[in-house]
């Protein structure tokens, strides 16, 4: 393909998934610096790798992108924020309770919940934004992150429940999620 | 199923990814118990709570315009200087050889419906892309639907599904399978839905998913001598409901 023609087909393949590029960047990098850098990167990756884009899921192929960029940036930068390991042991039943009246009046106000969001770990953090805000299916996000299914189903239950627990004020650092 | 088990499915449930047989016992379990009804109701809100644009980050203008330098630099840079040589030459003999071969492919050209999904993906991209997504903005549809009178032979059924959390956002001409159209703009938090709406001789079919396309769904329907088309690049669960709720009310 010629390169005109190719950088056309990366303008309306790709770049229409510009913003959910910089929201996702924006949210797991923290600023808006850091994550113009991070999107601006993984543009500049996408776009070489375009070529090899066989799907059909432009965007999921490009956040891809986007999440790979962000944590080898996060290395590189950052190489002492904490990325929490995260085991699949089970949540035990005392954890999830949450008192819905407090939680249901912080979730009226956008500045609480963004604050809390921004307080998760990032590998919460970034299951929150790719199901919550972008809907992507489980399926999807486990080929986006690379994870097992069942990672997906129990880090995006105990991701919830802290973030709940958070917002509700009861969110206690020492204990499990 | 105890609360233990319970707990590790209220997600999938909310989240519409539980299997039937889950579905079955959990739905059970929620109804003999509050405590984890309070939990599944508390996951509702929370997701609810998170589809609100404000929380959404918008790329910035400065962002774009570096990207679309960067771009515009890189085909440049990348862009071969071509002279007649044998390399050429010879580059020329392998295409005309490789065409030879193609030739029968590409004569086996896309369907017509397949042409018209693409056709409607790439009208629901410009729309995005041109920021042209309405000539009439607005979340009445007493107001949108009058519009349309006078600019086209028939007229859409418009409807604002505000409550159903797809708020109606205006309507738009638009041209589709050689013919003017009836464009309708919705919004889901970020994500935008085109439903093209024009008159058709077709029998009345449900709707069912048609094809997703560089990551945009397409969901086809036609009802009392029209037919639709809803596009977005929200996941394939949410347009469906999105399409009955269009339908049913």
């Amino acid at each position: 393909m010629d390169e005109r023609e190719r950088l056309k087909s990366f303008e309306q393949t790709v770049l229409p998934h510009l913003d959910a590029a910089y929201n996702l960047a924006r949210w797991l990098a923290g600023n808006d610096h850091d994550a113009q850098d991070v999107a601006q990167e993984a543009c500049l990756r996408a776009l070489k790798f375009f070529g090899s884009f066989r799907g059909d899921n432009a965007r999921a192929w490009f956040l891809t992108i986007v999440r790979n960029t962000f944590y080898t940036w996060l290395r590189k930068n950052r190489p002492s924020e904490n990325v929490v390991e995260l085991g699949d042991e089970v949540l035990a039943i005392e954890d999830i309770s949450v008192n819905a009246e407090i939680l249901n009046s912080r979730l009226a106000d956008t500045e609480t919940i963004r604050r809390a969001i921004e307080e998760l770990p990032v590998e919460f953090r970034e299951i929150v934004i790719l199901r919550g805000m972008e809907g992507f299916s489980y399926k999807e996000i486990a080929e986006l992150a690379d994870v097992p299914i069942g990672t997906v189903m129990s880090r995006l239950t105990r991701a919830r429940r802290q973030l709940q627990k958070r917002l509700a004020g009861e969110f206690k650092p020492g204990a499990k999620p | 199923m105890n609360c233990q088990e319970a707990t590790l499915l209220i997600d999938s449930y909310a989240d519409g990814e539980l299997d039937a047989a889950g579905i079955l016992e959990l739905e059970k379990h929620l109804h003999d118990c509050p405590a984890c009804a309070l939990t599944f109701r508390n996951v509702q809100n929370l997701k609810k709570s998170l589809k609100q644009d404000s929380l959404f980050f918008t790329a910035p203008a400065e962002l774009r315009q570096k990207l679309k330098a960067e771009l515009r630099s890189q085909t440049e840079s990348n862009r071969p200087f071509w002279t007649w040589n044998w390399f050429t030459a010879a580059t020329t003999g392998v295409a005309v050889i490789c065409l030879a071969l193609l030739l029968p492919l590409a004569l086996t050209r896309p369907s017509p419906q397949q042409q018209l999904a693409q056709e409607i993906v790439s009208s629901h991209i410009r729309s995005l892309m041109a920021n042209h997504e309405m000539d009439v903005a607005s979340s009445d549809q007493h107001t949108v639907k009058p519009w349309f009178d006078g600019k086209l032979d028939f007229s859409p059924p418009v409807k604002d599904l505000a409550a159903q959390g797809f708020p109606l956002i205006g309507g738009r001409l638009d041209y589709l399978d050689q013919r003017a159209v009836a464009a309708l703009v919705f919004h889901r938090a970020k994500h935008v839905i085109n439903v093209f709406i024009w008159p058709t001789t077709e029998r009345d079919s449900k709707p069912a998913a048609r094809a997703s396309i560089n990551g945009y769904h397409l969901i086809h329907w036609s009802q009392g001598g029209m037919t639709f088309w809803a596009v977005s690049d929200l996941n394939e669960k949410e347009l469906m409901e999105f399409v009955q709720d269009f339908g049913t009310n």
